[in-house]
């Protein structure tokens, strides 16, 4: 129902109490300010975290092979453990409920050349999930795939830097390049947010690179993405297991830290997660507690307004006011004036925050600020707030008896 | 019973009216027994020494205040269970307050004022100001519509505060004190325009503690430790020989 009499009255008595509007409306936006740039810098400093242990996947174990440093089951300290395909194909075949991605690595340095130009670049042959695991992204073509491995293609997939470096004014898809003396058919061309290191790589297939160079079936390194919906803990415990399972296999001693060697993500994930939330936790204490005292700060003027309002709440009464057109024209005007201040307060914490995010980033806050979902619902909580604020002095108002109120002088 | 017929004649009709006031632990007996009649038309002065109860009696009638027991009846109609709306319903429709104090609300103009017991009425705004107009004219302060309250003077203050209480045109005309704050020039002002209402039908009940204002009323009740000790029709003094 809008009641342009209701309005009128309310916009008289905030306009010709203008300190007092100004002062409560004050105290709600500063509390909205501070609210606002602290939620920002708290996202600003979640995106730096982000943005830190984004470039691969986070649910990613790794598994790597080194020299036994203690003599097991008969077998001399020193010797030397080396993945191989059947080991590839036993993880894949004993957890495989638990993978959802698994890919080999063989890692290898090539001298590239395609017509004049020429570098050296480390190359990566890989099983077509790679992809997933690197979180390489394809700024055209393809990646490897199924049928490469099968039919042991020589196709590459590179970096965007070796196509800048190598391709200059030139397509590279489709283009032969040649790795250290071998044509490859370049059938993609990659971007990896982990930086110029991850953009000056060449892909190429896993059985390829075996094939190629020196013919065996060794492979550097075995990545597996574990199913995401583990929790950090089941992770953990897979990690071990597979640890576990390899060392027994390979006849290592179960205290033997360097010939098996599996690096599991979710440890680091869980301290950074864990990291962040008590971050959010803090953030999420101080910006509340900030608006509550917003919010109290609020109450207590509202108390005080009324106070001062008691006499001409008295005249009202006496002039045939009810206790609802009362409460009403305190309500509103206590929403009113919170809206407006606290909606100015959260315009001008976004703007401090737009003029303040180049100096931020010097100190690991990038893009500070706040969604729209939290604006939105930063205003229906300050209105919320200061109609709660509002309404239980203006209830006590309407229940001033006139005459108490009119001796008020 | 015989005074039921007049009751109907009768503007106010108060019988028995009993008031205790909470001050701490004891209470004190404000009104002990009030009867009072009043017929349309009639002019009353309450007079009384402070602390005899006479404001309080007003400020029930007033239904500013509500009464222990006892009965009150406003123009035929019985004022009992009193909730805060119905009061403030009644307050609007049958009763025009006069203050000491003016009690004008300050940042309101004077014809906003005198419209606001219209705005409680629901009137439409241009209505409003229409009657707040009239009303205002009739006080004299037509050129004055504009003006806040602290531009004005006393009388001019008790002027606007007298067009307020006129604008709902309500049965019963309450003043309480309407010449305390004011010199005896512009009191004798405000009294002729008062004796002037009650010369155009209004009923008016008033209290006062000063004889000359009590005597240009056409009756005095004047009351002592909460009860009616003397209640005399008195010879009309006019305002307007001092004017």
């Amino acid at each position: 129902m809008f009641d342009l009499d209701l309005w009128r009255e309310i916009f008289q008595s905030i306009n010709k109490n203008r300190v007092r509007s100004l002062l409560s409306g004050f105290t709600i936006a500063f509390a909205i300010l501070l609210f606002t740039v602290l939620f920002g810098v708290a996202n600003g400093l979640q995106n730096t975290f982000n943005e830190a242990f984004a470039d691969d996947a986070t649910n990613l174990i790794s598994i790597y092979t080194g020299r036994t440093t203690k003599a097991h089951k008969g077998l001399q300290a020193g010797r030397r453990i080396r993945l191989r395909n059947q080991d590839f194909d036993y993880i894949d075949n004993t957890f495989n409920s638990k993978i959802e991605h698994l890919t080999a690595r063989v890692n290898r340095r090539v001298q590239a050349s395609y017509k004049t130009e020429s570098n050296t670049y480390p190359l990566r042959a890989v099983h077509p999930e790679h992809q997933f695991l690197e979180k390489t992204i394809l700024i055209k073509g393809r990646y490897i795939n199924q049928n490469d491995l099968k039919a042991l293609t020589k196709v590459a997939v590179i970096g965007r830097l070796v196509a800048e470096d190598l391709f200059i004014n030139t397509e590279p898809l489709g283009a032969y390049i040649n790795l250290s003396g071998v044509p490859y058919k370049v059938v993609g061309v990659f971007k990896d947010d982990g930086g110029d290191s991850e953009e000056r790589m060449i892909y190429t297939p896993v059985s390829t690179a075996q094939r190629i160079y020196g013919n065996t079936d060794y492979i550097n390194q075995i990545k597996i993405g574990y199913d995401p919906k583990m929790s950090y803990e089941a992770a953990i415990a897979f990690g071990n297991q597979i640890k576990r399972k390899l060392k027994k296999r390979f006849d290592v001693a179960p205290n033997d830290q360097r010939a098996i060697r599996v690096r599991n993500r979710a440890e680091a994930t869980r301290n950074v997660n864990a990291m962040t939330v008590g971050l959010s936790i803090i953030i999420l204490v101080v910006g509340f507690g900030t608006l509550i005292a917003g919010v109290v700060g609020v109450s207590n003027i509202m108390i005080f307004i009324v106070k001062e309002r008691t006499k001409e709440i008295g005249i009202r009464k006496a002039l045939g006011a009810s206790p609802k057109s009362i409460v009403s024209i305190i309500l509103v005007e206590a929403v009113l004036i919170t809206a407006i201040a606290g909606y100015m307060g959260l315009l001008l914490g976004i703007g401090i925050l737009k003029v303040a995010a180049p100096v931020l980033e010097d100190y690991f806050i990038k893009d500070p600020g706040v969604s729209n979902s939290l604006v939105v619902g930063a205003t229906m909580l300050l209105i919320l707030a200061g109609a709660i604020a509002g309404y239980v002095p203006a209830k006590r108002a309407s229940k001033i008896k006139p005459i108490i109120a009119l001796r008020n002088d | 019973m015989g005074a039921s017929i007049n009751q109907i004649k009768n503007m106010l009709h108060i019988t028995s009216l009993h008031k205790s006031y909470a001050i701490g632990d004891s209470s004190l007996h404000v009104l002990k027994g009030i009867d009072l009649s009043v017929e349309t038309g009639e002019m009353v002065a309450i007079m009384g020494s402070s602390g005899s109860g006479k404001s309080t009696l007003l400020n029930i009638i007033g239904m500013l205040d509500e009464a222990d027991s006892g009965t009150y009846i406003l123009d035929g109609l019985p004022i009992d269970d009193l909730t805060e709306k119905k009061a403030a319903v009644y307050r609007n429709k049958f009763l025009g307050f006069i203050f000491q104090s003016f009690n004008l609300i300050n940042y309101k103009s004077a014809i906003e004022n005198v419209a606001l017991p219209l705005y409680y009425q629901g009137l439409k705004r241009k209505k409003r100001l229409e009657l707040a107009r009239f009303h205002l004219g009739k006080v004299g302060l037509d050129a004055w519509a504009e003006h806040l309250p602290k531009e004005l003077s006393g009388g001019q203050k008790q002027r606007v505060a007298i067009a307020r209480a006129l604008a709902a045109n309500p049965k019963l005309l309450l003043a309480d004190e309407p010449t305390g704050a004011l010199d005896t020039k512009t009191s004798h002002d405000i009294m002729a325009f008062i004796q002037q209402l009650n010369d155009e039908g209004k009923t008016i009940l008033m209290v006062t503690h000063e004889e000359d204002i009590a005597n240009m009323c056409k009756r005095i009740v004047r009351l002592k430790d909460g009860v009616i000790i003397e209640d005399t029709p008195v010879d009309q003094v006019r305002a307007s020989q001092y004017v």
